[in-house]
């Protein structure tokens, strides 16, 4: 009964969500069916328009890759508040935070439950890409690792936030949280250059470790000079970015302790 | 201070509440409330909807904090040293049942990693049996009876053997025979000496069966404080009801903290 970070209690937190996958096909389908479509759909208008334009020009790995890519970081992201959800749609809190559980074992819990659920819907968009549009994450060389690691760290710091402002706002913001990743995309940069936005959408853009990633993505595939610092900033600022995002997480759950919301979260008041 | 140990020797609190206050805005939930509970003690908290039982509740739980006052579990500031007083507490809520979506195994495994439980699946083993739980081991939470969750309840809130139990009407809504049953398992949990139990319950005659010891909670203070059987003729009325009654309709006659 140690006071200190305990792995077991991390672990009862992930075990919980396995059984819930164990047992229920309707959370196991949108780990993959839903990026799996995307693929599909993503893959054939690729096809379609390396036969319509000029020849020699592929945009697998230019439009695929960027949805491939893009979809991965909402599968964790998603798979991060999902994991929160169950413990709202099941009226859980008190359950949960009258433990000696702490938030950081909480939040972690979130966490690994994600890679796990993310792991999964990238391997099965990988296998689609792969085996039936060609597509090859390798084209991008080493640089697939930072790439993944920079939209993961994001997914990450992202999923956290969201969870802190369903904290916040209560169980109704939920709905709020599902589109942020298509939101997010047109600031991103996800399908064109950055420099195609008008400059206040470029600087929010600036602030989003993905548009790093997809300028990276096109320097690569155009054989153009690829930024390693551009890079290493996005990293830097997603690493920033999660640990910001857990400490809003951290101060919305103490001010729910404080303001009575957390004892009283299903009805959305702190009157 | 009301201490809940005047006949016997006093051994150190499980639980000790001092001067708690919680104030929302210009409502006063609990004005300085603070009793110990002793290990091996039932205690009631007894009130009229609305008088501050459940928040303090909440607050000794760690999941609501004190406006100002002290709580301490065994020591151990719940403030200060959360996961030390909570890994030592347990709670079964009327509120909070466990997710329905898991089966009584599997909310029993995921709340005994959580609570750092040694040699879990022995421990389990032992629960779902002591609670009568054997039919129910692979059925979902959210299919049992209400008397059926309670049990469950019961047995998570024992997974950790608490020195704190902390039960929040555990017999609301369900059945004369089973509230019966329930109320044997909890005497059982307080007569071995290591739990300390502070309990909340609308029934009376259940109060009087079961707690060495009552505090009557209105407007958020305590009015009334001693032993269910005799309390009521200390003030001069037939039943631990009619006390109920006469201290939740005209709290002010009886002051305040009447030890």
């Amino acid at each position: 009964m140690s006071a200190g970070f305990n792995p077991r209690r991390v672990a009862g937190v992930i075990l919980r969500q396995y059984y819930l996958m164990r047992s229920s096909p309707t959370r196991v389908l949108p780990t993959f069916a839903w990026v799996a479509i995307d693929i599909v759909l993503w893959g054939f208008i690729t096809r379609y328009l390396n036969s319509v334009g000029t020849p020699g020009m592929n945009f697998v790995p230019t439009l695929l890759g960027a949805v491939l890519m893009w979809d991965f970081f909402s599968r964790v992201m998603q798979g991060v508040t999902v994991a929160f959800f169950e413990d709202v749609w099941a009226r859980n809190f008190l359950n949960i935070f009258a433990t000696p559980l702490s938030i950081g074992e909480y939040v972690s819990g979130l966490v690994l439950t994600s890679v796990a659920t993310s792991i999964v819907g990238l391997a099965v968009m990988l296998l689609l890409a792969t085996g039936v549009f060609g597509f090859s994450f390798f084209s991008y060389g080493l640089l697939l690792i930072p790439f993944l690691l920079v939209l993961f760290l994001f997914g990450i710091a992202l999923g956290i936030l969201a969870c802190a402002m369903v904290l916040r706002l209560g169980p109704a913001s939920e709905w709020l949280v599902w589109p942020i990743p298509a939101l997010l995309s047109p600031f991103a940069g996800v399908f064109y250059p950055l420099a195609t936005l008008p400059p206040w959408m470029q600087w929010i853009g600036h602030l989003l470790p993905p548009s790093y990633v997809f300028e990276g993505m096109r320097a690569i595939v155009a054989g153009h000079g690829f930024s390693w610092a551009s890079l290493i900033g996005g990293l830097v600022l997603a690493i920033a970015q999660i640990v910001a995002a857990a400490w809003c997480f951290a101060a919305v759950h103490r001010k729910a302790v404080r303001s009575g919301l957390l004892a009283r979260y299903s009805a959305e008041s702190v009157s | 201070m009301i201490s809940t140990m005047q006949t016997r020797e006093t051994p150190r609190p499980v639980l000790s509440v001092s001067a708690l206050r919680k104030q929302y805005g210009s409502t006063l939930a609990v004005d300085d409330i603070s009793f110990d509970v002793a290990p091996g003690h039932i205690v009631g908290l007894l009130g009229p909807n609305g008088a501050g039982k459940t928040t303090t509740i909440n607050m000794i739980l760690g999941v609501l904090a004190p406006s100002s006052g002290r709580i301490t579990i065994e020591g151990y500031d719940v403030t200060t040293q959360r996961a030390q007083a909570l890994a030592r507490t347990n709670f079964a809520a009327v509120y909070a049942p466990l997710p329905g979506n898991l089966t009584v195994r599997q909310n029993l495994k995921v709340f005994g990693l959580i609570y750092d439980v040694p040699d879990l699946d022995t421990r389990i083993e032992t629960l779902i049996e002591r609670f009568d739980l054997q039919r129910f081991r692979d059925a979902k939470c959210g299919v049992l009876s209400s008397g059926e969750q309670t049990r469950v309840c019961l047995a998570k809130a024992m997974l950790n053997a608490p020195r704190l139990l902390l039960l929040d009407e555990p017999t609301a809504s369900i059945d004369p025979a089973t509230a019966r049953d329930i109320r044997g398992m909890i005497r059982d949990i307080a007569a071995d000496g290591h739990s300390a139990v502070l309990w909340t319950s609308h029934n009376m005659y259940e109060v009087e069966e079961v707690c060495d010891r009552v505090l009557f909670v209105s407007r958020g203070r305590v009015l009334l404080a001693g032993d269910p059987k005799t309390l009521p003729g200390q003030h001069g009325v037939a039943s631990l009801e009619e006390l109920f009654i006469q201290a939740a309709n005209e709290p002010l006659s009886f002051g305040t903290q009447t030890a």
